[in-house]
């Protein structure tokens, strides 16, 4: 089923109204928002420079620093009467970024997250269980609109508390779970200690997101639950959830491109790249009222592929986000992805899924290690075997990232399981300069 | 004659060992002979209990990774020469010892050790041609 009639316009009509779209912001922002107005004296362009959605090149990027810099309200473009709710990033890494929702914000939301839903095959008959947490976190209440919108009945379960989950599953036929995948895996994990199959607790789609992650590890949550896994991709900055989600085709996730712009430049140039290539999503967003938001770097790396989906839906698909900019790790001059390690681990039997790469400088030299699990069904009680097993998981690694990693392996589920988002890097280096 | 021993996969994380044999205590199942071999990262322990299937249950119940795997002993006398002799035996018929290790309590006079090898069957019937007493499975479970 499709939601909206707009995602299947013919792509000169999605182009059509993305520039008139793109006018309109571009004048709000200025007229409306003193930092933009700033930049855009700085820059020396003036609204009517848009002309074509080519000129958006013309248009400075927005990152996150702007948002902490302005904190808490300072790139609202409505006084703070029009706004209806706030939300606000975690902020472990410093200053929270704090985003503002009018009326008209939060129907958007809940309309663009019932897109996202629908195309996972989710409906009115569904019984949804949410857990992701609730609060200033966007992905709870936006995931909570977007299904009551849709009319499916929805248990707000929130994070933590497994066993109960699990429990609120069986009791309440649970059909469809929301949740980030590596929680996804670890409720998996409790409920085969508690003797209960996940397969036959009858779950038929899983919305996840929230954090990047494999296709190795969607057949394992696919396997393991007997369910169709989705991925689906927004961040608080923008909206929250709903800025692009997979359909039943599983084939790359389709942006709701009549109200985000998507451009993919080169990170290091900030140049914009030929379509196809890959590099970092950066969004525009269309029709916000409260926050307003041009070219924002989401520092997550991708793809865009502009052809027909089998689905009919005529809308982009941004192909799965393969690592963020800044979770990207330089040792010893080499960039690596936690996500490679990842693809790595997914294919040598004998180890996984969780992993832990910890950093260290020994010497003024970078030390690379690799921790991870034993799978208990592979301990033979041999050491040769577990000798064999780390040169494997070191050589294939070393193949691809190009770095010789040290390989631990430890105890099966010693490494840390979370609710939230999954921590799979430390780096010590910045302790030791 | 085959005796059944429990390996356990540890990180080297202090409290490990201590913690499988508490789980053992609890569940009132005896050592019978030990032996650990490390690396700097993890340890494989190899454990003959007097229960192993209950040993290898609570273990995994618990959470540890276990394997089991057969071996036997043999019963050597307790003087000097008294492994050589054993080993000798083996290395003429070519047969490779992976590891063994010594037991912890003693049948009268003669010494107990527990070896694994890849074939089992041709050591125990090399050995007890030449009159090496290779004691039942009860006999060791019992001890």
């Amino acid at each position: 089923m499709i939601w909206d009639t707009t995602e299947t316009l013919p792509r000169e009509e999605i182009r059509r109204l993305q520039l008139e779209r793109l006018k309109k912001v571009v004048r709000r922002v200025y007229n409306k928002v003193p930092f933009y107005r700033k930049q855009f004296e700085k820059y020396s362009i003036k609204p009517s420079d848009i002309k074509t959605l080519e000129d958006i090149a013309k248009l400075p990027f927005t990152t996150k620093d702007d948002l902490r810099e302005n904190y808490p309200y300072g790139l609202f473009a409505v006084p703070l009467d029009k706004l209806v709710r706030i939300h606000a990033s975690s902020g472990t890494t410093g200053l929270p970024t704090v985003v503002g929702y009018t009326k008209k914000d939060l129907h958007t939301w809940s309309d663009l997250v019932a897109r996202i839903v629908v195309q996972a095959g989710v409906t009115s008959r569904d019984v949804v269980q949410i857990c992701f947490t609730y609060g200033l976190f966007t992905g709870g209440f936006g995931l909570h609109y977007g299904l009551e919108r849709v009319g499916a009945t929805v248990v707000p379960a929130s994070s933590g508390n497994t066993k109960r989950q699990i429990q609120l599953m069986k009791d309440f036929h649970t059909s469809v779970l929301v949740s980030t995948p590596s929680y996804a895996l670890y409720i998996a994990e409790v409920a085969e200690e508690m003797g209960v199959n996940p397969r036959e607790l009858g779950l038929r789609v899983g919305l996840f997101g929230s954090e990047p992650w494999s296709e190795a590890m969607r057949e394992e949550l696919q396997k393991r639950w007997g369910l169709l896994a989705t991925d689906n991709y927004g961040m608080s900055e923008l909206i929250g959830p709903g800025v692009a989600g997979e359909c039943e085709r599983q084939n790359g996730l389709h942006i709701s491109e009549d109200h985000f712009l998507a451009e993919i430049i080169n990170p290091k140039t900030g140049e914009p790249l030929p379509p196809g290539s890959k590099g970092e999503l950066v969004i525009t967003t269309l029709t916000k009222e409260g926050l307003p938001l041009l070219r924002y770097r989401t520092r997550d790396l991708t793809s865009i592929d502009e052809s027909p989906c089998l689905c009919g839906r005529t809308t982009a698909r941004l192909a799965r986000i393969s690592g963020r900019t800044d979770d990207m790790l330089i040792i010893r001059g080499v960039n690596i992805f936690p996500s490679q390690v990842e693809e790595v681990l997914s294919e040598i039997k004998g180890v996984g899924p969780e992993y832990l790469i910890v950093v260290d400088r020994k010497d003024y030299l970078d030390q690379l290690e690799i921790q991870v699990e034993l799978a208990s069904d592979y301990f033979t009680g041999k050491y040769r075997d577990l000798e064999d097993l780390e040169a494997t998981v070191k050589s294939k690694l070393q193949s691809v990232l190009n770095v010789t990693p040290r390989v631990k392996l430890v105890e099966y589920k010693s490494l840390e399981r979370t609710a939230g988002k999954a921590k799979r890097v430390i780096d010590r280096r910045k302790e030791r300069k | 004659m085959w005796v059944k021993q429990i390996s356990i996969f540890l990180e080297n994380k202090s409290g490990r060992l201590a913690s499988v044999c508490r789980i053992l205590a609890d569940n009132d199942i005896n050592i019978r002979a030990l032996s650990i071999a490390d690396t700097s990262d993890f340890g494989i322990l190899r454990l003959i209990v007097n229960q192993p299937e209950k040993a290898y249950q609570v273990l995994k119940e618990q959470g540890f990774t276990v394997s089991e795997t057969d071996v036997v002993a043999v019963e050597i006398p307790d003087a000097p020469g008294g492994l050589a002799q054993v080993l000798e035996i083996l290395a003429q018929k070519e047969i490779n010892i992976e590891y063994l290790y010594a037991f912890v309590s003693k049948s009268a006079g003669n010494a107990l050790v527990m070896l694994k090898v890849e074939d089992l069957e041709s050591a125990v019937e090399v050995l007890t041609q030449n009159g090496i007493r290779v004691p039942s499975t009860g006999e060791i479970y019992r001890i």
